[in-house]
């Protein structure tokens, strides 16, 4: 069967099974959008082509399935940098697909010409120029391939115009159905070595302080499972990092929540105090370590990880396992089994006394309000947690608001929590929430907002409007870069530079309006749960609740910046019953 | 000083680019490539790139790990120098001409080079042999004044027989 290359690329995304794909389109992408019109994939029409990339980021952490963005060359290409990098330090599967002025014009500084693949070598898992439309088929294939096994990430293809361009004969060519990729120096190793599984059992078993330091691995490797057995079985507490909140149910009494910079008292104590950290599909934040020297002193560490550069790149292992985390716990359970089992293990009680001791006397806390008090954000967002369906998708920004959210919400299933924790991409709550929603109409997803965050991408709503999609917004809008101002009060001596922006301008309520959302307005904490309950009752379009909260508040517990984790400094009103 | 300079060989696809995303992750690094020397290898699908970089073990180690996760990076190895074959080739002017010539030869004779070129008063020789002996060859001509000079970089594999 004669092909061209649009049409090919566009049958190669459906024998993908690509559902939703998010983009713009534009001069080198066009012959690309004319059969997109016949295609079973849905398009979405994004306002910015950031928002497309943080749309198929979105889309892929609820969804699991790889996330498309698909866009023009030169400043659209530019444009999604920034998604890219985003997915990249997130391990996000995703395929981008950007236009490109024709093969025999690169170099030659064209209208909208860029090096794409060069631009974005080092901010994707892998890319491609492709240079002969019989090679689409195989590109795509492979792609897709590279973006969701191993370790995810984001992989781009780059098409040069006379190449998708029906007109040009150059596109033409015989469709061949794509083989199995043929990558020679491409070979994720997924299962573990049992040799090492068998030390690393041993050493679990022995230990006398053990926690498992659980990071965003275990969800792509949808292991959320495997480790509630694993954590069940030996009895030992968890902490989930931002990446992996909701990986392992807060409810669930082994469960200590989040550690690192923001981290509540007892997870960040833990691994301080840790004799034996086993580190699963997690990476050794510096957001989560603090000053590398001081951090969790006396502990092993068992490290497992697909990816084989994280053993060792910040903490040398005493056991490094490179394999897919879900199998790797899998062998584990045996392991620990052939050793005797849970009873073989050493006794804890007064690792877990210590522990439950911590948790009793540093809660997480914060001045309740009172009618007639400004609000408080983490009131908010109590009261949002606890007024929306149990499996809510929960996407946020960057900033207190975010800390806030992760903080005080209760995630108990995998996959409803959606943030940019690698990069802090401000502007990445609305385009992920919306990805989500496409991925899962059925489902409440919350965006929390801050107001410095919402300017940077709020024109994603129009998007959500006009293809109804019906995202809430909680937009906790305390009038400032709130993180960045924390920081100059505490450290640069309240000389406030540049955060202010103002609680009444713009007006959100009427942007808002103005982008077919509905928009709510709450300003006293008697307010809060009513409009919620209206928020949570549209369902026809978007809506932006806009809470105007006490900008004074600060994030706690915090580690300052360059301090190990021992000098965690608590909420203030706890600061003289032992905390720092 | 010497333990910093480390060999690694890398076996690549052989596609456009590949070169750019290999030397793209040590310069991120800052490391500096001593020396840097590609073509492809008896299957002309893949190539051998040979460095030579200037660089402490230990976050060497991580670099390797690193290119390793590149798509088109197939094998990649750090050559214990004490197992391992190198060679780089040299080509060197000097200012002789016809008068001095015969002298020059003769001195350079133990090297085994070869006379490549003469004449508007110079003289091109060129050899191969261990980057040492490389080194050598180019300070016994430096007297003579180099008037242009261009290694190839070395290229090494392992020893056919490992010691130790
Ligand atoms: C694109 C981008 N620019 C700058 C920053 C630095 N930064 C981190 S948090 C923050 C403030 C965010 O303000 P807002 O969205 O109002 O959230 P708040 O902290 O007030 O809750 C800034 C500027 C960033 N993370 N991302
Ligand atoms: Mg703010």
């Amino acid at each position: 069967m004669m092909t061209n290359g649009g049409d090919a690329l566009i049958k190669s995304l459906e024998l993908e099974g690509v559902e939703v794909m998010f983009g713009l389109p534009g001069g080198a992408i066009l012959p690309v959008y004319d059969p997109i019109i016949d295609s079973s994939i849905r398009h979405v029409l994004v306002r910015h082509e950031q928002g497309a990339g943080h749309m198929a980021q979105g889309y892929a952490h609820a969804t699991g399935k790889p996330g498309v963005a698909i866009v023009t060359s030169g400043p659209a290409a530019t444009n999604m940098v920034t998604p890219l990098l985003d997915a990249y330090m997130d391990s996000v599967p995703m395929v981008c697909i950007t236009g490109q002025v024709a093969y025999s014009a690169i170099g030659t500084d064209a209208f909208q010409e860029a090096d794409t693949t060069g631009i974005t070598m080092s901010v994707t898992k892998h890319n491609f120029l492709v240079s002969d439309a019989a090679d689409i088929p195989q590109t795509i294939h492979e792609a897709f391939h590279i973006a969701t096994t191993g370790r995810p990430g984001p992989v781009l293809v780059d098409l040069p115009k006379n190449i998708v361009n029906p007109a040009d004969p150059s596109s033409h060519f015989e469709w061949v159905e794509p083989t199995t990729p043929n990558l020679p120096g491409y070979n994720p190793q997924l299962e573990p070595d049992r040799e090492l599984v068998r030390r690393a059992a041993e050493l679990i078993i022995a230990a006398e302080r053990p926690v498992l330091y659980v990071g965003g691995g275990i969800l792509k490797a949808r292991g959320a499972e495997s480790l509630l057995a694993l954590a069940e079985l030996v009895q030992i507490p968890v902490v989930t990092t931002l990446m992996a909140r909701g990986a392992f149910p807060d409810s669930h009494e082994l469960n200590l929540g989040m550690p690192g910079m923001h981290g509540n008292y007892t997870a960040v104590m833990s691994m301080q105090e840790s004799d034996l950290l086993i580190a699963l599909g997690s990476r050794f934040d510096d957001r989560v370590t603090g000053k590398l020297d001081g951090f969790a002193p006396d502990a092993k560490v068992i490290h497992v990880d697909i990816d084989p550069a994280e053993l060792g790149k910040v903490r040398k292992p005493d056991v490094g396992i490179q394999a897919d985390v879900r199998l790797a716990i899998d062998a584990l359970l045996e392991a620990i089994g052939e050793l005797g089992g849970a009873d073989a293990q050493t006794d804890r009680t007064n690792w877990r006394s210590k522990l439950s001791g911590y948790q009793e006397k540093f809660p997480l806390v914060y001045e309740d309000s009172q009618p007639g008090d400004a609000l408080k954000p983490q009131f908010v967002l109590e009261r949002l947690r606890d007024n929306s369906p149990d499996d809510t998708i929960v996407t946020s920004g960057v900033g207190q608001h975010q800390m806030w959210a992760s903080q005080y919400w209760k995630f108990d299933h995998p996959y409803t929590w959606i943030n940019s924790g690698g990069l802090g991409t401000m502007g990445f709550s609305i385009p992920a929430a919306i990805g989500a929603k496409a991925g899962m109409p059925d489902r409440t997803v919350w965006a929390v907002d801050g107001d410095g965050c919402f300017q940077m991408t709020a024109q994603e709503l129009v998007t959500a409007s006009a293809e109804r999609i019906p995202i809430k917004v909680a937009l906790i809008n305390n009038g400032y870069l709130g993180m960045v101002k924390q920081w100059q009060e505490m450290f640069y001596d309240e000389r406030y530079s540049e955060v202010h922006l103002s609680q009444a301008l713009p007006d959100y309520k009427m942007w808002a309006e103005a982008m077919g959302c509905a928009a709510i307005r709450v300003e006293s904490p008697e307010e809060v749960d009513a409009a919620i309950e209206e928020a949570n009752n549209i369902n026809d379009r978007p809506v932006v609740v806009e809470f105007r909260t006490d900008a004074s508040e600060k994030v706690f517990p915090m580690v300052p910046a360059g301090a190990t984790n021992s000098e965690l400094m608590v909420d203030p009103s706890q600061q003289n019953d032992g905390g720092l | 000083m010497a333990n910093r300079f480390h060999t690694v060989v890398v076996k690549v696809e052989n596609k456009a680019g590949v070169l750019a995303r290999v030397a793209g992750l040590f310069a991120r690094r800052g490391f500096n490539i001593m020396s840097l020397a590609v073509a492809p290898t008896d299957d002309g699908e893949f190539s051998r790139i040979t460095f030579v970089v200037d660089v402490e073990s230990a976050p060497l180690e991580q670099v390797v790990k690193q290119l390793d996760k590149l798509i088109n990076v197939v094998e990649i190895r750090e050559l214990d120098p004490d197992n391992s074959v190198e060679r780089e080739l040299v080509l060197i002017t000097v200012a002789v001409g016809a008068d001095e010539r015969s002298e020059v030869l003769e001195l350079v004779q133990p090297f085994g080079s070869d006379l490549l070129d003469e004449g508007d008063g110079k003289t091109m020789l060129s050899f191969s042999g261990t980057p040492a002996r490389v080194d050598e060859f180019e300070e016994l001509l430096r007297p003579f004044g180099i008037t242009e000079m261009q290694r190839t970089g070395r290229v090494a594999m392992t020893s056919l027989i490992i010691n130790g």
